[in-house]
């Protein structure tokens, strides 16, 4: 009864949002009907909720007369681990993606009075035909609720041993907080451009929700790359995999987005530019969901081919994307208005920020979608590997880190030369640092001395501005004390892959008991492996003893788990994590004599790469707190009518030309 | 022409510069960087040139898994069941999935001697996804495949990843 009661929720949330949609773009002044948009998001969060939540209680109570419980749970698994399995396939992941789309839309009504009745009700519209053509996809080509009878299994099928752990609970909700976050700056910049309103208000209005989006996108995508580290034995942290990228490519563009928008807000230029940015950005996150759910492409995170799926994500797509850009083609040149500034200027230090964004975007589309396309017409297969991706990441990323130091000197509209001069006092410090550096670990290497030099000079000029404005005694604005986070967060994690990926040891080597290795000035000693149970699982445990030059030694664990119901084998390596560095263990497989195929790393600063990210993340939402984005807040409570929020956000917007 | 226009005019054609020169080194780079995939059909026919790197995928031929008893070098053959059958020699840690009948892909160059010898060796990371590389062969040998559950996203195989 349950998965059916999940299953018809579903389809009265689509039908409401079919109503939400018609209604939220129709045009319509009349009130009643404009509250009924807001009341219909709120009922369709209610259903959609309630349809998963069906979904997990079937999980839960392993109902395996459900075709999508018995495929991806067994009654072994932990209770966490059945709740979590909900999201562990493709049609319970949908249903997440569905979910959340719901919930940022209930997000927007419990903020939806500071925002014109008009706009407002047409950003709800807009939200709900997305959602309307998700629930579709789910019911229609996708549906988690089909029941297996009268051939129900007496167990389920087990979820990928891979996915039977802590990173499956967070990652992909997170990542789809900023997948799907990514529709609230598109439904506002749409309805920006139905209502010609594209202003620093709009600005302001959309900022808040870029950033928030952009935050959780940065997290989840940190935390995949966290857990295929630990989870996957292999040791790195990024492959360029197809999947990888389609989560890349929507940052990219959100990342651009989140700054071309400061300059709409700030300086009311770059509009046009902005809401391009804006339709990019979830236009790159559909490509993903086609990307990770059509399998067209060799990934290892695909979801079961299917082609009804992938055509209908590629029809959507092509909807969205040519429905926006058609509006945007009519409508985008309406809103031009003329702002001039200097090349010394904060102004154009965006432009270049969003060039060397933009074109990296282009870099990673290319080598994701060539193998496609080469396969299209030639009818051959290739596959692009790291070398492409390296060769271009590598000098954009120097480049960006060069216009971030300089940035915070900046003004806008244009800045004296002059004023540059403690950005050269902080280079020539950040070189000599580097100089050090470069000797002690790396002189041959060019590329490790830039970005490690640049890391340096980005976190020095950050810092000097930073001083500045404390000896000043002004409070700092949240805004600002973001700004500095994310940017000492990219430092941080540029200067982080540098060091990691190049001075890190790896060694794949064959290793008898007590037989021992050295490895970065550690001795490693293997002495053996015993036998280890877990609740699904039996595991062979390798232990090793670490014996470093100069503190303690420890031990550390590596596993080779076999679990029972899919007699699926799996990987866990032993990890001494570290600020400073990481030691790695795994088992590969075992040899003749007792002996294991041992891979051991020792790999510097590895951790840096994922605190970075975090530090952008935390920054993207600590700017969200800055008081003008809460004074427009203290103003609604006062004008709860439509009109006067109107005349209020007038009012912010004129406030924000100052 | 008034300066807002001529301050335009220089963006676009800064802009068509870069646009342009980026499309170049897209172009040049992934030339450089791409690596054909050939079937056991063509490997066995010699049509990988030498010294390219490339990559080439088959099933693991039962019973050709030899491990070396003083090293992690590993040879094995690949076969696409329908008569061609190629060498893989290998010196590394093989992927938790590399089982013989496996469908795996391996990345490296064709040596003088007609071995394929393997830099990285790549294998599905569940039980019923298919490299897509390897799925028309797959249905033409008409074995397994089709199985109904799906496997699910998350990160890579471990081996050598894909």
């Amino acid at each position: 009864m349950i998965p059916e009661l999940g299953h018809f929720s579903l389809v009265i949330a689509g039908a409401l949002s079919l109503f939400a949609a018609v209604i939220g773009l129709s045009n319509t002044r009349n009130t009643l009907l404009q509250r009924s948009v807001v009341s219909m998001t709120v009922g369709q969060f209610a259903l959609t909720l309630l349809s998963f939540g069906a979904l997990v209680y079937a999980f839960a109570t392993d109902d395996f007369s459900v075709a999508y419980v018995a495929n991806n749970s067994n009654s072994l698994m932990p209770w966490y681990y059945k709740v979590s399995a909900t999201w562990g396939g493709h049609e319970g992941s949908f249903l997440l993606w569905i979910v959340i789309m719901s919930g940022w839309m209930l997000a927007l009504t419990l903020r939806g009075q500071q925002y014109p009745v008009s706009f407002f009700t047409k950003v709800l519209g807009i939200m709900a035909l997305l959602n309307l053509g998700f629930i579709c996809f789910s019911l229609f080509t996708s549906n988690p609720f089909i029941r297996l009878i009268p051939m129900t299994p007496a167990d389920g099928a087990d979820l990928n041993p891979l996915l039977q752990d802590f990173g499956l609970i967070v990652h992909p909700p997170l990542l789809y907080m900023g997948y799907v976050g990514l529709a609230v700056p598109f439904a506002f910049a749409v309805a920006g451009l139905l209502e010609g309103q594209v202003d620093s208000a709009w600005a302001r209005w959309s900022r808040t929700w870029t950033n928030m989006a952009w935050a959780f996108l940065t997290a989840g995508i940190t935390l995949g790359s966290w857990w295929a580290y630990y989870e996957l034995g292999w040791g790195g942290w990024w492959f360029w995999d197809p999947v990888e990228n389609a989560s890349f490519m929507p940052w990219l563009a959100a990342t651009a987005l989140v700054h071309s928008l400061s300059v709409t807000e700030k300086r009311g230029t770059f509009k046009s530019w902005t809401l391009l940015l804006a339709i990019t950005g979830f236009s790159f996150s559909l490509l993903g969901a086609f990307i990770v759910r059509s399998g067209v492409l060799t990934s290892v995170h695909s979801f079961a081919v299917d082609p009804e799926r992938g055509m209908y994500i590629l029809i959507f797509l092509a909807l969205v994307v040519g429905g926006s850009l058609t509006l945007y083609a009519l409508r985008a040149g309406q809103n031009s208005t003329q702002v001039a500034y200097n090349f010394l200027s904060r102004e154009f230090f965006m432009l270049i920020n969003n060039l060397i964004l933009i074109v990296s975007l282009a870099v990673v589309l290319w080598g994701t979608m060539a193998p496609i396309g080469y396969e299209a017409i030639t009818g051959g297969r290739i596959s692009i590997g790291t070398p492409f991706f390296n060769k271009f990441f590598v000098p954009l990323g120097l480049l960006l880190a060069i216009a971030l130091a300089i940035l915070p000197l900046l003004n806008w509209k244009r800045t004296k030369i002059e004023a540059l001069r403690p950005a050269a006092t902080t280079l020539l410090v950040a070189a000599v640092f580097t100089v050090l550096i470069w000797f002690v670990l790396d002189p041959t290497s060019v590329v490790v001395a830039s970005a490690v030099g640049l890391g340096a000079w980005v976190v020095l000029s950050h810092s000097a501005d930073l001083f500045k404005r404390l000896r000043k005694g002004t409070t700092l604005p949240m805004a600002y004390v973001g700004m500095t986070l994310a940017h000492l967060g990219f430092s941080v994690c540029i200067i982080g892959i540098a060091i990691t990926a190049t001075q890190s040891e790896e060694s794949d080597v064959r290793m008898a008991p007590q037989d021992s290795v050295m490895l970065a000035s550690q001795r490693v000693t293997f002495l053996g492996v015993v036998e280890a149970q877990g609740p699904n699982y039996s595991a062979q445990q390798g232990v090793f003893l670490v014996e470093p030059e100069s503190a303690g030694s420890y031990e550390l664990r590596a596993e080779k788990r076999r679990y029972f119901a899919g007699n699926n084998v799996m990987t866990e390596a032993g990890i001494q994590a570290g600020l400073m560095a990481d030691t790695y263990v795994s088992l590969g497989e075992p040899l003749a004599e007792g002996a294991w195929a041992i891979r051991l790393h020792y790999k510097p600063l590895v951790r840096w790469v994922w605190l970075g990210a975090l530090l952008m993340a935390l920054g993207g939402v600590v700017a969200i707190f800055d008081r003008r984005y809460k004074s427009l807040r203290v103003r609604e409570r006062k004008t709860p009518t439509g009109a006067a929020t109107e005349a209020a956000t007038k009012a912010a917007a004129a406030q924000a030309q100052v | 022409m008034n300066t807002k226009r001529k301050q335009r005019l220089y963006l676009t054609v800064f802009l068509l510069m870069v646009s342009a020169g980026v499309t170049g080194l897209l172009i040049l780079v992934s030339g450089e960087n791409m690596n054909m995939f050939y079937p056991p059909a063509d490997v066995v026919a010699g049509k990988i040139p030498p010294d390219q790197k490339v990559r080439a995928g088959g099933m693991v031929l039962d019973g050709s898994v030899q491990r070396s008893d003083t090293s992690l070098a590993v040879d094995f053959q690949l076969t696409d069941h329908q008569g061609a059958v190629f060498a893989v020699a290998y010196a590394g840690i093989l992927p938790d999935l590399f089982r013989e009948g496996q469908g795996i892909l391996v990345e490296g160059k064709m040596d003088a001697q007609g071995v394929f010898q393997a830099e990285e060796v790549l294998a599905k990371h569940d039980e019923n996804y298919m490299p897509p590389e390897l799925l028309d062969m797959d249905m033409q040998a008409g074995s397994q495949s089709n199985k109904p559950a799906p496997s699910i996203d998350p990160r890579a195989t471990k081996g050598d990843s894909l």
